[in-house]
């Protein structure tokens, strides 16, 4: 007895454990729930643990796939989507990830193998300076230099990505530091004296913004994804029916608040409804709430909001001023901003007028396509596929022109429905992202609208819906070409289509049945018809190949350097 | 305008390259940046001399410079009253005819002598920079060999005129 006591007694006195067990314990403390990953020599010490860990591993069949996947798992749960790549090329095929996550403010956590720390600067097989790459991409980056230290990395990694305006942290793990031995170090606390974010609003300068709101003709709200990563719609909602003040969306921002709802206007920017474009610029006082007023939704800075007292809330201080002058800054979480609003309970302005003004807009220049054309329509496509799924399914967008006609066409009735590449414009972002996107909410409806170009960047990814039955729907708007750069010659470069046009191509249909994946060709509004019901309903993995119009452009338009006003294509 | 960006910041692997890097990346420009220990343990202190278009774009830098993990505190010090030094290390030729003149030009600049070889001979300067300027046109005729500069390091000082309007980062 005595005996069998004084054993255990030594044997938890000399536990050890390994970097790599280290990182999986503290993995499990977040309670991450699906890492993306592929391995490689540098994280084979990370990967031999994980062979025994409970957590969902996907194997993504490219780096960036994985890393976009992430992406769309984080935007929908919101919580951050996790990495693995190993040394050099791994880590550097996630580059463009980052990049994306950056720009969209998508928290990741990112592990990347290193080579040993002894022969770290060498240009030992398969380095890369990953720090030196990633610097500019990321929130913030590690490279972990003792095993004592894995914890709080991590811990504090978690903590940056996903508080105040989030985005990717990287941590850097050299081979030797995963495989190292040691006891387990003592607890430590994050330690971040320089990272604090403001997230309680300046009460003056919400006091100064209900005047401006009490004493505005022709005010209008500007949301972005800012409130959708505060989850504020509810609060965006409740503010602007009480204050009476119609809504804008920026592209990354659709869903923050419902398109159905009568204070609604619609998208603004470069392929933005009239409306809210016009809103924009005629508007007297301009609440912007966590958008970061993007080029693309400007345009020329000269031309935008020129009557407008400009109100800007925002969790980051640097976007505020940094592209319009400002004269309401508040620095804040969009949540607590707006239920400081909310209390104010200021008296709403008269603006009858104003609100018909937008109506008179909307109902006079809506988006518009021709309905009795013969060739199938991918605004159609896409009205179908709203009606279709009542406007409650998960939009997940390539980039381009399909992007657009999916923003305009599918009326987003709630949050966190919609993950798009805004920032980067990323192609190949797509169909990986609603990988992600399915994970984070596996009973949803997902659909992956992607163009015949940026579906082909990640189409080994396959692989992955079908290993894990991921009843992910492939929407592939099929129009021969890398349609929004065939566009821009045709408008800008006289029809001169250099390189834009992709007439050969693999059938997509068979392509999914390689990865033994159901797969329609549709060429119709009859075909489609058919086939959507069923197809959108089944727990399975589709492919549909819609092949539209390919001489189809998007408008409304605002070319480079006009202003919002300078709107072409608003009517047939 | 040249604005004068003291930061204090946190010791750690790559903050200088952090630093260096989101001025690249933000089209900022640089004249110096100054490098050097703090009164804290685990700290450093960087003074950057930058010069910008117009004070959105001053406010822009130290908004970007804040938001740095690294970085604890940010304060733009050129509208304060301020103790700004730089140190230039200046080898000069200097034959035995000619030395004289320059011991006399290093005078009024309370510059000092620190080596001295058979052609030539290495004069220190401290100043502000406008003063370290100064000197080195004067001495540039009897032909500089080597030069090199600290870049400007500054901060408040202990009192403040009044009148003296603060130009600090503050915006919450
Ligand atoms: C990685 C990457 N390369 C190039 C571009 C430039 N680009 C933007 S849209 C586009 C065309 C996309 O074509 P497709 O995927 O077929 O979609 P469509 O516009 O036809 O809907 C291109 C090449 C980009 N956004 N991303």
């Amino acid at each position: 007895m005595l005996q069998e006591a004084a054993l255990t007694e030594t044997k938890t006195e000399t536990e050890t454990v390994t970097g790599a067990d280290l990182l999986l314990r503290a993995l499990e403390f977040e309670n991450v729930e699906v890492i993306f990953g592929y391995p490689g020599g540098a994280v084979l010490p990370i990967y031999d643990k994980l062979y025994d860990s409970k957590i969902l591993h996907v194997l993504p069949r490219h780096e960036q796939g994985g890393i976009h996947a992430a992406e769309g798992y984080a935007r929908i749960s919101g919580k951050p989507g996790v990495v693995i790549a190993t040394s050099g090329p791994g880590a550097t095929n996630i580059v463009t990830g980052l990049a994306d996550a950056m720009m969209d403010s998508l928290p990741l956590i990112v592990f990347t193998g290193q080579v040993a720390t002894g022969v770290i600067g060498s240009d030992a097989f398969q380095e890369a300076d990953i720090l030196g790459i990633t610097t500019p991409i990321t929130k913030y980056n590690y490279q972990i230099r003792s095993i004592e230290d894995i914890p709080r990395i991590v811990k504090e990694a978690f903590y940056i990505a996903s508080t105040g305006r989030p985005g990717p942290v990287l941590i850097d793990i050299p081979k030797d530091i995963a495989a190292s031995i040691a006891q387990p170090p003592e607890e430590k606390e994050v330690d971040l004296p320089g990272y604090q974010p403001t997230l309680k609003p300046n009460y003056l300068q919400v006091r100064k913004l209900t005047e401006a709101v009490s004493r505005a003709k022709k005010p209008v709200i500007l949301a972005g994804a800012g409130v959708l990563h505060a989850k504020a719609s509810a609060e965006l909602k409740e503010y602007a029916e009480q204050q009476q003040i119609p809504v804008i969306h920026t592209l990354l921002g659709l869903g923050g608040f419902p398109a159905n709802h009568s204070l609604f206007v619609g998208m603004a920017g470069m392929h933005g409804c009239y409306a809210a474009n016009m809103g924009l610029t005629e508007c007297d006082l301009l609440i912007n709430i966590g958008a970061r007023f993007d080029d693309r939704l400007t345009g020329n800075l000269k031309h935008f909001a020129p009557h407008a007292t400009v109100a800007h809330i925002d969790i980051d201080p640097a976007e505020i001023g940094k592209n319009v002058p400002t004269s309401i800054p508040i620095v804040a979480d969009a949540k607590e901003a707006l239920q400081q609003l909310i209390q104010q309970d200021g008296k709403p302005p008269a603006q009858k007028e104003w609100m018909e003004t937008i109506q008179q807009w909307q109902e006079e220049y809506p988006y518009f396509y021709d309905r009795e054309a013969e060739r199938l329509k991918p605004q159609k496509v896409m009205e179908m596929l709203h009606a279709k799924t009542n406007g409650d399914a998960i939009v997940v967008t390539d980039v381009g022109q399909h992007q657009m006609w999916a923003a305009q066409y599918y009326r987003f009735k709630r949050a966190d429905r919609w993950v798009t590449s805004g920032g980067l414009g990323t192609m190949g972002f797509g169909f990986p992202a609603s990988i992600g996107a399915q994970l984070a909410d596996p009973d949803a409806c997902v659909i992956a609208v992607c163009g015949d170009g940026g579906f082909q960047m990640s189409t080994q990814e396959l692989a992955i819906i079908k290993e894990l039955n991921l009843p992910v729907k492939i929407v592939i708007l099929n129009n021969m070409a890398l349609g929004m750069v065939r566009q821009w010659q045709e408008i800008f470069y006289e029809s001169r289509f250099s390189h834009s046009k992709i007439p050969v191509q693999p059938s997509f249909v068979k392509l999914a049945e390689a990865y033994d994946i159901k797969g329609y060709m549709i060429q119709s509004e009859k075909e489609a018809e058919a086939v959507l019901d069923e197809v959108l309903n089944s727990r399975e993995p589709v492919l549909l190949d819609f092949r539209v119009d390919p001489d189809e452009n998007v408008y409304p338009m605002i070319a480079p350097g006009k202003g919002l006003h300078e709107m072409v294509g608003v009517k047939p | 305008m040249k604005r004068i960006i003291c930061l204090t910041v946190m010791n750690r692997p790559g903050v200088l390259n952090r630093i260096t890097n989101l001025f690249s990346k933000r089209n900022f420009n640089i004249e110096s940046i100054s490098v050097g220990l703090s009164e804290h343990e685990g700290m450093s202190r960087i003074t950057c001399v930058v010069h910008v278009e117009d004070d959105r774009a001053s406010e822009q830098i130290t908004k970007q410079l804040n938001k740095q993990i690294d970085v604890i505190k940010v304060t733009d010090i050129t509208d304060q009253s301020i103790v700004a030094r730089e140190l230039a290390l200046i080898k000069v030729q200097a034959v035995p005819y000619t030395r004289n003149e320059v011991y006399s030009l290093i005078e009024p600049f309370r510059a000092s002598v620190i080596d001295v070889s058979k052609d030539s001979m290495t004069i220190q300067i401290t100043g502000e920079s406008d003063k370290v300027e100064a000197f080195i046109d004067l001495i540039k005729p009897y032909g500089i060999k080597e030069l090199a500069r600290t870049g400007t390091t500054a901060f408040p000082r202990g009192t403040q005129r009044n009148s003296q309007q603060h130009k600090s980062y503050s915006i919450i």
